[in-house]
């Protein structure tokens, strides 16, 4: 079967900074992997490599059998990322947001409609500027504004950060759904207990490489390869 | 192409109506700057009638410049900017729509502008064919070359300083092509109107189809 993710001694620099200093990664579809490990180990930059965002210094990467050196353009129209800024107009409401991405990616009225009452973005909220949300409800307009794309590949940052406990159990069931639905889920986080009712293959990046690859790892925050990157991050 | 230049025209359009900043700020600068012109040389009213075309275009330049500033923060506030990236719409298609975008507030920023201009400086105009013409020509090459610009600098720390330093340079031949038709247009030389016409049209065209060939690589940079 053909890897969502390939990654061979994938180096990345950021200025003159090795944020991946050779990445081997294997991913297949339909997976949901966890990227773990401390502030600065490179899950960010990861994740946009994968995107498409970052470039390839070094090394060979395909996502979902396109190049990432040669064909980032395609990969670009065929994932999401959810990064740690929402990606919205703040002039625009919700809705009209949601609406502009999907357009953008080709999906229909009915799509925005769908994604807009999966996140609980509908009635009055809706036709709100998102400059005058709270940090919460941007968050789940970004999600919307993404899930009405139907990627293949989702790449989440931090997908909790700022959500109530409602919102992250919506969350929870888009992941869930979409590698239900045959897409593949990579996701950086620190809550891990969280992410373990996903049940996720983790993976601990350290220093800009993988450190450990553990498909039937447990996902107590207390494991040893967390325990190890934190070392190594401080 | 043509549907995605007109979503990203629609887009930054629909924001500068919601945001104001268009009417609130980057008119009442222009206006203020003409005034200014008007208060330093209104014991001439004759120099003024004769350097109308010319102040005129210089207010309508250093307004632009505000205007392609903000039609790229926009995009960069809240990372937008990667999402148009990734949203697969092809960079020539948001150039064409951005540049689109900004052209459409010049020409709104000239009418006003232009009003101002019959009734401080006292002008009249003779040519209204060559005088919209000129305009619009000089509006899309403005607009080319600023959407251009604009992206070249976007993603520096020193974005709004650098862009003036790069891009008035740049449009320097539009302002002396739509100053000429103007003054065609006004009767206040003897200026072979159309024929600057060409020059404006020209430029609008080449920076349009640079701007197109090397948006894709610029956005990347950004």
């Amino acid at each position: 079967m053909e890897s969502a993710v390939r990654l061979r001694a994938a180096v990345t620099l950021l200025g003159r900074f090795p944020a991946l200093a050779g990445v081997d990664l294997d991913i297949t579809p339909g997976e949901i992997v966890l990227l773990k490990g401390p502030n600065g180990a490179g899950k960010t930059t990861l994740l946009r490599l994968c995107a498409g965002l970052c470039t390839l210094s070094t090394g060979q990467g395909w996502v979902l059998g396109h190049d990432l050196s040669s064909e980032r353009r395609m990969v670009r129209r065929r994932v999401a990322l959810l990064g740690h800024r929402t990606g919205l107009y703040d002039d625009l409401t919700v809705a009209e947001n949601v609406a502009f991405w999907a357009r953008a990616a080709g999906a229909g009225p009915q799509d925005v409609e769908e994604a807009l009452e999966r996140l609980s973005l509908t009635g009055r909220l809706a036709d709100t500027r998102v400059a005058r949300l709270s940090a919460g409800q941007r968050r789940r307009a970004s999600i919307a504004s993404l899930v009405v794309r139907r990627p293949e590949l989702w790449l989440l940052d931090e997908p909790h950060a700022g959500l109530d406990q409602q919102t992250r159990d919506t969350v929870d069931t888009l992941v869930r759904g979409a590698a239900a639905a045959g897409a593949t889920v990579v996701l950086a986080t620190h809550e891990l207990e969280r992410i373990a009712v996903l049940e996720p293959r983790v993976v601990s990046v350290v220093g800009g490489v993988v450190r450990g690859d553990n498909p039937t790892e447990s996902h107590s925050p207390n494991s040893p390869s967390d325990a190890e990157g934190d070392r190594r991050g401080s | 192409m043509v549907r995605d230049a007109w979503l990203i025209a629609g887009k930054d359009l629909r924001i500068e109506m919601r945001s104001r900043v268009g009417l609130n700020q980057i008119v009442p600068f222009a206006v203020t700057v003409l005034v200014l012109f008007a208060f330093a040389l209104d014991t001439d009213q004759e120099a003024l009638r004769t350097y109308a075309p010319g102040l005129f275009w210089v207010t309508v330049l250093l307004a632009s410049l505000l205007a392609i500033g903000r039609s790229f923060a926009v995009d960069l506030a809240d990372g937008a900017s990667d999402r148009l990236l990734l949203s697969g719409i092809d960079p020539i298609a948001v150039f064409g729509g951005k540049a689109a975008a900004i052209a459409i507030q010049l020409v709104v920023l000239q009418v006003l502008l232009g009003a101002g201009v019959v009734l401080l400086f006292d002008v009249t105009v003779h040519r209204y064919g060559l005088l919209v013409c000129a305009g619009l020509a000089a509006a899309a090459g403005v607009a080319t070359a600023g959407t251009l610009y604009g992206a070249l600098v976007a993603g520096l720390g020193v974005r709004e300083t650098l862009l003036p330093v790069l891009l008035l340079p740049v449009v320097a031949p539009v302002l002396i092509g739509a100053t000429r038709a103007f003054q065609d247009a006004f009767g206040v030389a003897g200026a072979e109107g159309w024929a600057w016409l060409g020059l404006l049209a020209g430029f609008a065209a080449i920076y349009g189809v640079f701007g197109a060939l090397s948006y894709g690589a610029l956005l990347e940079e950004a």
